[in-house]
């Protein structure tokens, strides 16, 4: 087959995408780690990273200041301090699995977000494409089978470290993983049922259908509260965050799974662990926050053109950030679950209120749903 | 004796078991503590405001007449726990005008601060109010030898404090007026 020209540009299209959407996650994953260590701050009482700053800025009379006080070039220093740190790799460690853990972790990661709509593209013709990288049509079930590999990635690290902590870390990761994908699927089924009302042609397991089904409608959150809670914990313990940060437990494992790793391995880690965060809340916003569209059951209130498709992207990075700043604030205001109250919580508590959750919405939806009688 | 008394524990509400209501009550507590003053000190530009009674690295004053008050005796190189003190006593000329009456001075004076515990007994053993802990408390150095500060080094830092007793002119009075003790 000849490659035309076309194809030359489609993929290279494509390629620039690509690039660009890693571009922005990495840099929104960057700054979540300085947010994480500025809103912990707030939240404490202190004052947070404020000294960081790039030459010749901090002279740029009020914004230089400014800057510098927030931190803005503190991602910056904190991922070239990574890049040259000596790079020790210690004795005992199976080498080939031990380099090959942060890539397993961190490319599942980055792998959810082809699948992840962000906005919408208002064509001159009246058309409107989701923006995307690529618009499977089952995005969901793409991203519950890519995001749970990332665990790999832990387990790998924890296994390949040789040692007591990061073992207990990757056994424990594993297993939390296991019970809370369970509740994970099951709360999203109410959702699928919900938006694949007969008649309205969206196909439920893509993300974009279920976006274009809260278009001038109810938001999902609200008419399936409970599925969102129990997709929001999940997402917690998906992500490793606290309170279920089993595989770091900082407390009585050392560093967990991470233990034995520094400079950039360790990076690519820290890297993907809120590279995790933000694709979470990327496809929470999606789910049940009605994506970018602004607010529930109002048309949104701007033109379908170009300057549309930006305010609808910013309406979705909005609530993306905002969720981000939830998981960070959750983190700071709850202590970690002990191990086995988190299995407790995960077989015993979720895993039945996700049953419940779904026989009640098969009911009702098979309720609301009925064909009319016609006589 | 006091009797021990078990309470009864009330049996959790279902809201209370689902914890929920509690974690709301959690974030709103973080969440207004994220308004509150800070209390970061930043430290190179702000300093801390040091008590009256601070303990910082010791020094040898002099009198408001600019002389040293130190006259050697060793208590403090007797008393100092970590003997980080050495003194090599020496004599003050007869015919020293500002200093009659004052036979000794230390020749060379070192503390050590290194060895140095800031426990103040030198302070408070001294019989001629000559060695002060001041406020410094940032002493850096790069090698061994800069942490040893010797007798230039010392009045340095101390430089001057008001004296209540003038001690020395006392004597020198009472002399002048035939009852030397």
């Amino acid at each position: 087959m000849m490659l035309d020209a076309e194809t030359l540009q489609l993929v290279g299209m494509k390629f620039l995408f690509a690039l660009l959407m890693v571009g922005a996650v990495m840099t929104m994953a960057g700054y979540s780690v300085l947010a994480e260590r500025k809103v912990s701050a707030w939240m404490q009482g202190r004052v947070g990273p404020n000294r960081t700053v790039l030459p010749y800025v901090q002279y740029i009379p009020i914004l230089g200041p400014f800057l510098r006080g927030l931190g803005i070039f503190q991602p910056l220093a904190d991922g070239l301090k990574f890049l040259f740190k000596e790079e020790i790799v210690p004795g005992h460690v199976n080498k080939l699995y031990y380099y090959m853990a942060p890539l397993v972790a961190l490319v599942p990661a980055l792998t959810t977000m082809t699948v992840l709509p962000f906005g919408e593209f208002f064509h001159d013709n009246g058309e409107s494409f989701p923006l995307i990288l690529a618009d499977l049509e089952v995005g969901i079930l793409f991203i519950l089978a890519v995001s749970s590999l990332g665990v790999y990635g832990i387990v790998l690290a924890g296994w390949s470290s040789n040692s007591k902590y990061p073992f207990l870390g990757g056994i424990r990761s594993s297993a939390q993983m296991i019970s809370y994908e369970l509740a994970m699927g099951l709360s999203l089924l109410p959702v699928f049922l919900w938006v694949s009302e007969p008649g309205s042609g969206l196909s439920a397991l893509s993300l974009t259908g279920i976006v274009a089904s809260q278009a001038e409608s109810t938001w999902l959150i609200i008419v399936q509260p409970v599925s969102a809670l129990i997709f929001l914990i999940a997402l917690f313990a998906e992500t490793n965050r606290l309170p279920f940060d089993m595989p770091e437990s900082e407390t009585d494992l050392v560093g967990g799974f991470h233990t034995e790793y520094g400079s950039f391995k360790f990076g690519i880690f820290f890297v993907a662990e809120y590279a995790h965060i933000v694709v979470g809340s990327a496809i929470f916003t999606a789910i049940f926050l009605g994506g970018w569209h602004v607010f529930p059951w109002v048309a949104d209130p701007w033109p379908e053109n170009w300057l549309g498709s930006l305010l609808g992207v910013g309406c979705f990075l909005t609530k993306t950030v905002l969720l981000i700043f939830f998981f960070i604030w959750i983190r700071w205001t709850l202590p970690r679950f002990r191990y086995d109250q988190v299995m407790h919580l995960g077989w015993v508590r979720l895993l039945p209120l996700a049953l419940v959750n779904l026989v009640f919405y098969v009911i009702l939806v098979s309720w609301l749903d009925q064909p009319v009688a016609t006589n | 004796m006091a009797k021990t008394v078990v309470l009864e524990r009330k049996p959790l509400s279902l809201s209370e078991r689902t914890y929920l209501p509690q974690i709301l009550t959690g974030l709103k507590t973080t969440f207004t503590n994220m308004f509150k003053e800070k209390v970061t000190l930043q430290y190179p530009e702000e300093k801390p405001v040091l008590p009256p009674n601070y303990r910082g690295v010791p020094t040898l004053v002099k009198d408001p007449n600019g002389r040293e008050k130190c006259v050697s005796c060793q208590l403090c190189e007797f008393v100092c726990p970590p003997k980080a003190i050495r003194i090599t006593p020496g004599s003050v000329p007869e015919d020293h005008e500002d200093r009659e009456h004052v036979e000794k001075a230390p020749q060379e004076f070192e503390i050590n601060m290194l060895r140095c515990i800031y426990c103040g007994y030198c302070e408070e053993v001294c019989p001629e109010e000559a060695i002060f802990l001041q406020n410094e408390y940032s002493f850096s150095g790069y090698t061994r030898d800069e942490m040893i500060n010797d007798k230039a080094k010392l009045y340095e830092l101390g430089g001057t404090l008001p004296d209540d007793h003038y001690k020395w002119d006392k004597k020198k009075e009472a002399e002048e007026k035939g009852n030397p003790h």
